[in-house]
């Protein structure tokens, strides 16, 4: 309607209504708003409702964590990086882990075959020196299996009576024995890098399995124009592509007991299972007590709210009416 | 005789009995739960367990 009034007009009748409605309401200019603003007052009331506001906050909350965990980054948020993708490594696939549900305990017998792996293959160079022999009972072996590789092994002991220390074979309460004494030699075998315990390794990785399973499985040839130094191997899933360890995982290289097929993929699998476990020991229990307790507490909760409102139901419910008393009669 | 009163009667006239109900039913209730949140957990992960494939290892030992 305005656009059709010729500019100069324009700025006075603004005025001019502004002022009226401002300084001087009369009733004719209120019963004129009251006819312009019934339509609108509907609008309003739904733009000022709580429900809009609940499913406006919902949708924002939700786009952002959508794009946030399709893209890595917060949208219009600026980010600086010195690493090129490259550098910060290939990132892995999400793979379908026997463990990753809610209620999903670990492959035990993918525990038992890992095990086996990290013995024969990794062992020879990384340690897993927060785990015992005796962790493994009743996880992955039974206890007359555990003993007889536990005395496998040699621990030094003692004093004894001369006062020397002594070689003994091994209980269910050490630890596994490290490949190395110390991380001097360590390095020193594997030209100047250090191969880290695996004892966390699957918390202590971005990514944890998936990374883990990419990286044993993920080694291939440079491509073109990549030089990697003499001693390293080139893995895309390893941030900065050139990393010391090898490839040490090949078909047949290990033979299951089970039966189970003996493909570098199973192996990887059944290593990365075995490593979860020894980096997160209370895996089952934890989420099985987590299963009782959400159950649980919800239902605590419902409980707690229907007793509230049939607690408060007379006071939300009343009506207080004052009723004047009535004037005297002269 | 209403449910609410013959409840009350029954349970929480005496605070003895009140407090044995209580203990009782909390009692009670663990294990009706623990079972079923177990059968449940165990029927899920059928043959995952250590204690599924136990058998397969124990016999060894004799």
């Amino acid at each position: 309607m305005l656009s059709r009034v010729p500019p100069p007009l324009r700025a006075s009748t603004l005025l001019a209504c502004s002022r009226n409605a401002v300084a001087a309401p009369g009733k004719r200019s209120i019963g004129a708003r009251m006819a312009s603003t019934s339509s609108s007052e509907a609008t309003a009331s739904f733009l000022t409702s709580r429900a809009t506001l609940a499913s406006a906050t919902a949708f924002t909350v939700g786009t952002i964590a959508w794009y946030t965990h399709l893209y890595g980054t917060l949208p219009f948020v600026g980010e600086i990086s010195a690493n090129s993708p490259a550098e910060e490594g290939l990132h892995p696939p999400k793979y379908p882990w026997s463990h990753s549900g809610f209620f999903d305990t670990f492959d035990h017998a993918s525990i038992r075959r890992g095990y086996q792996v990290y013995k024969e293959v990794c062992a020879a160079c990384h340690s897993l020196d927060r785990i015992a022999w005796r962790n493994l009972v009743g996880v992955s072996h039974t206890a007359t299996e555990v003993k007889a590789l536990a005395e496998e092994h040699e621990y030094p002991d003692g004093p004894n009576d001369q006062g020397e220390m002594f070689q003994r074979p091994g209980k269910l309460s050490d630890y596994l024995p490290a490949p190395y004494p110390n991380e001097e030699a360590a390095r020193a075998s594997n030209g100047g890098a250090l191969p880290p315990d695996l004892s966390l390794i699957i918390k202590a990785r971005h990514g944890g399995c998936d990374y883990v399973f990419s990286l044993l499985t993920g080694y291939v040839d440079p491509p073109a124009g990549v030089e990697i130094r003499e001693g390293l191997n080139y893995n895309p899933y390893f941030p900065g592509g050139a990393i010391a360890m090898a490839r040490v995982l090949f078909d047949g290289l290990v033979e299951y007991d089970d039966g189970t097929p003996g493909t570098t993929s199973q192996y990887a699998k059944d290593v990365v299972t075995f490593l979860n476990w020894a980096a997160e020991p209370e895996h089952d229990e934890r989420k099985k007590i987590g299963l009782q307790a959400t159950i649980l507490m919800s239902s605590l909760v419902l409980l707690s709210l229907y007793a509230k409102r049939f607690k408060w139901t007379p006071l939300k419910s009343r009506k207080i009416v004052y009723n004047p008393p009535k004037p005297k009669q002269h | 005789m209403s449910l609410a009163s013959s409840f009350y009667n029954a349970f929480a006239r005496r605070n003895s009995v009140f407090f044995a109900t209580i203990m009782g039913s909390a009692f009670v209730f663990s294990i009706g739960f623990n079972g079923a949140t177990n059968a449940f957990w165990d029927h899920w992960n059928k043959g995952k367990q250590w204690k599924d494939i136990r058998d397969k290892y124990i016999e060894k030992d004799e």
